[in-house]
């Protein structure tokens, strides 16, 4: 492997760490929604 | 705040775009080590964040933990006054000067002292009560992304430039995974324990592990390690376009880092909102089977 495929690897790695945090963000957040949308019919 | 989200997404977008587009492009090849030192536009950049996001978990860490005692309360804000204006003092007394390592300018460091006082009050007048916690817990899960992004591109860097992934038994990178550790595990505590205390608890964690930050920023000054100095304060050289880039970078990673942090703090807000709810259901629903058999009885 040369050089500027190490370079090449560090900048996907960190944009999949952050894209990875989104989705675990975005998920979560989903979830939550739908629990408030729950509780909402509830009433 | 609706329109001001996507609006700011995009800005930051686009900058995080021209950062890039300076990293790869504008940025002049190191002579040294070629077009693998661009990994520094990343590196260094989610090294400094992670720290700042560690320090904003440390002042409202601090600031929950006395939240509820008004002596210790009031005590704290004179220390921070107090040490605030000594520390500034102190940093320009021939005996405290010759302490600090070479290469670091001395207004950096009075300028550092001076940050602590100034974040400990906007933080504690910006996040009052409950959303000192949330903003402990939301400057945690970030910085500890921030973090990972740092122990994973150190080592692709170090591969080709050191020969070696990882050198066992270096400080700096020693102090970066214990530092990493601490605050994952101060997430597997949040996310774990159901106890009341478990906020506080947290708390006291954070107010430790923050003490790892200083040691991995001063470890490359104190200590023999295979980690360059520092090129900010520390004495290192850079081409001017280099810092210019790697300031950019770092701008734009800020504005990135605030768009997640108020997501993700919003989100807490919604979490406790909903775990409210669920407990006000739950109460509502015990209190009915409760009234149910004096209902029989009164019959």
């Amino acid at each position: 492997m040369n050089a500027a495929k190490f370079m090449i690897a560090a900048y996907v790695a960190t944009w999949v760490i952050h894209g990875g945090y989104l989705v675990t963000l975005v998920s979560r957040y989903s979830k939550l929604r739908r629990e408030m949308k729950e509780l909402g019919k509830g009433k | 705040m609706k329109r001001l989200f996507p609006i700011l997404s995009i800005l930051t977008a686009a900058f995080l775009a021209y950062a890039f587009y300076r990293a790869l492009w504008v940025a002049p090849t190191d002579a040294l080590q070629g077009d693998v030192y661009r990994i520094i536009y990343y590196h260094v950049p989610s090294a400094w964040t992670a720290f700042l996001l560690f320090f904003i978990n440390f002042m409202a860490s601090i600031q929950y933990l006395v939240s509820n005692k008004p002596a210790a309360r009031s005590a704290l804000k004179w220390i921070m006054i107090v040490g605030g204006v000594l520390g500034v003092i102190a940093v320009y007394l021939p005996p405290i000067k010759a302490m600090i390592p070479a290469g670091m300018q001395p207004s950096a460091v009075a300028t550092t002292v001076l940050m602590i006082p100034a974040f400990y009050f906007v933080v504690g007048w910006l996040f009052p009560g409950q959303k000192l916690d949330v903003l402990a817990l939301t400057s945690a899960e970030v910085g500890v992304v921030f973090c990972t992004i740092v122990l994973v591109t150190g080592p692709i860097w170090a591969r080709p430039v050191w020969g070696i992934w990882w050198a066992p038994g270096d400080i700096r990178l020693t102090s970066t995974l214990v530092l990493w550790l601490i605050y994952v595990s101060y997430l597997v505590l949040r996310r774990f324990s159901n106890s009341a205390q478990t906020q506080m608890l947290a708390a006291a964690l954070a107010v430790f592990g923050a003490l790892d930050v200083p040691l991995v920023y001063l470890s490359i000054w104190f200590f023999r390690t295979q980690h360059p100095q520092p090129v900010i304060g520390g004495g290192g050289s850079m081409d001017p376009r280099m810092l210019q880039t790697l300031l950019i970078s770092w701008l734009a990673f800020l504005c990135f880092t605030f768009l997640v942090c108020w997501s993700r703090f919003r989100l807490e807000l919604l979490k406790r909102e909903v775990e409210e709810a669920h407990a006000m259901e739950s109460l509502a629903g015990a209190s009915v089977k409760a009234s149910m058999p004096l209902a029989r009885s009164s019959k």
